[in-house]
């Protein structure tokens, strides 16, 4: 209990802080929204079979940003409000923040997705659902937060933050956009199926595993100070 | 023993150099020309891209074990090597691709493919910039060592893990074009030891460019320093 505790305690915090603001999923999800409507206007030209083909690759496109955005989120309350200094002061491990901070990402981030595939599938013509493509979705968003809530408390101690955490997160998290494409293409049946999603799925399981363990690590050394 | 040092640390470049020129001269005359090719003579830009590339791997494994150690003992010099070898690191990475995109346009006429190797190699350019990046937008060097060893870290370990999925991305895809490194294995001997040769000269470039930039390094910490105490004791006679 004295490790799962605080870890809950500091989730639940920031969704009931969610639930009042309603800042993150709401803003995130109308940017995801917004990043799909661009791409429809820039794949205008592309014939409606080869469209159909990308559809995956939007999707992820779209969550990619919309996981940017929702982390540069994660810690820039507690910074403005001064919270990070009671999270420090308060009688919990580091490891316990790292956690707690990546839980509450972890559910806006899937809340988003629940909300958006819906929509996406309707703009898109996306009927070819899979059940496993919510296990990829699940593999994937856990493999965006454990980074992600890492460099967002890197990131937001910097100058030009907003900058900042793209930059870092978006080449470190690139093998999973590339898998987590991969294995929904094979999945829904587009694409040129080279490696079959499982182990696709398995890469990211991998990566999860790796920076579960690697970020915790290193992240009481970003708090220090 | 300072003078052995000092007589080292002098003799260290004029031997780069030299070794440099020998190299030339291998890489141009003393290496045979893949004849089976008509673009014979642009294979030789893989013997600078390998070294180079080799180089550029080598200096992020530097910045790992330098971000460790520095984590480890806080000792500021350990940054200093980790800086320094990201930002020479980067100067070669920058290389790899534009030596890359030089030979690509000869022997495949485009300048990019999305191949694995080639993929990799801009992802690692990528955290390297994201490394330097985050240097300069850190508040205070305190931060910035700490922040960039814990990148330095993350980025190394990330990696391999990068190669694979590039690797599974594009590795079984129908093969239109093979690496440069794929050439290695039907090298013959003489074109081979020259490689090595030419990775053994850049690794000592590299060597005597990381100590010359973490020279001027202490030298621009030294002056940070004057500066602040020469300034603050200004600013109070002004006011």
């Amino acid at each position: 209990m004295t490790f799962v505790g605080p870890v809950v305690n500091i989730a639940w915090k920031d969704l009931i802080l969610e639930v009042r603001t309603r800042e993150v999923v709401a803003s995130v999800l109308v940017f995801a929204l917004l990043v799909v409507v661009v791409f429809s206007f820039a794949l205008n030209s592309v014939p409606d079979s080869v469209r159909d083909d990308m559809v995956p690759g939007v999707l992820w496109v779209a969550f990619s940003f919309a996981g940017v955005l929702a982390m540069t989120r994660a810690f820039v309350l507690e910074k403005e409000k001064g919270g990070i200094q009671g999270l420090l002061l308060a009688p919990v491990s580091r490891d316990a923040i790292y956690f707690g901070k990546m839980l509450s990402s972890l559910i806006f981030l899937l809340v988003v997705e629940a909300a958006f595939l819906p929509i996406f599938a309707v703009l898109f013509n996306f009927t070819h659902f899979s059940p496993w493509l919510i296990v990829v979705l699940l593999l994937a968003t856990l493999g965006f937060v454990a980074v992600g809530t890492l460099f967002s408390a890197i990131a937001v101690n910097t100058r030009s933050r907003e900058i900042m955490l793209p930059v870092l997160f978006l080449p470190i998290v690139a093998p999973v956009i590339i898998a987590a494409v991969e294995s929904s293409s094979a999945l829904v049946g587009t694409g040129i199926e080279s490696v079959s999603p499982w182990r696709w799925m398995g890469l990211i399981g991998v990566f999860d595993m790796v920076f579960l363990v690697g970020c915790p690590w290193v992240f009481g050394l970003v708090l220090e100070e | 023993m300072k003078l052995i040092g000092r007589l080292a640390g002098g003799a260290f470049l004029p031997l780069v150099a030299a070794l440099m020129v020998l190299d030339l001269y291998l890489i141009f005359i003393h290496a045979p020309v893949a004849t089976a090719d008509h673009r014979f003579n642009l294979q030789r830009i893989l013997y600078f891209h390998v070294g180079i590339a080799w180089v550029s791997l080598i200096a992020f494994t530097v910045i790992f074990i330098a971000s460790l150690v520095y984590l480890w003992k806080r000792d500021d010099r350990w940054d200093a090597l980790s800086h320094s070898a990201a930002e020479v690191g980067f100067v070669f990475a920058s290389l790899v691709l534009i030596t890359g995109s030089l030979w690509g346009k000869g022997i495949w006429d485009r300048w990019w493919t999305w191949e694995p190797r080639l993929t990799t190699m801009l992802i690692l350019w990528l955290i390297y910039v994201a490394y330097l990046m985050l240097r300069s937008f850190a508040t205070n060097p305190r931060q910035a060592a700490r922040f960039s060893a814990v990148l330095g870290i993350i980025g190394f370990i990330d990696v391999p893990i990068i190669y694979f999925a590039a690797n599974w991305w594009r590795g079984l895809h129908p093969e239109v074009v093979s690496g440069p490194l794929a050439e290695t294995g039907s090298l013959d001997p003489t074109m081979r030891s020259v490689m090595l040769f030419t990775a053994l000269v850049f690794t000592l470039l590299f060597t005597y460019l990381v100590k010359q930039r973490m020279s001027v390094r202490s030298m621009e910490d030294t002056l940070r320093r004057a500066k602040y105490t020469f300034g603050a004791g200004l600013g109070r006679r002004q006011s």
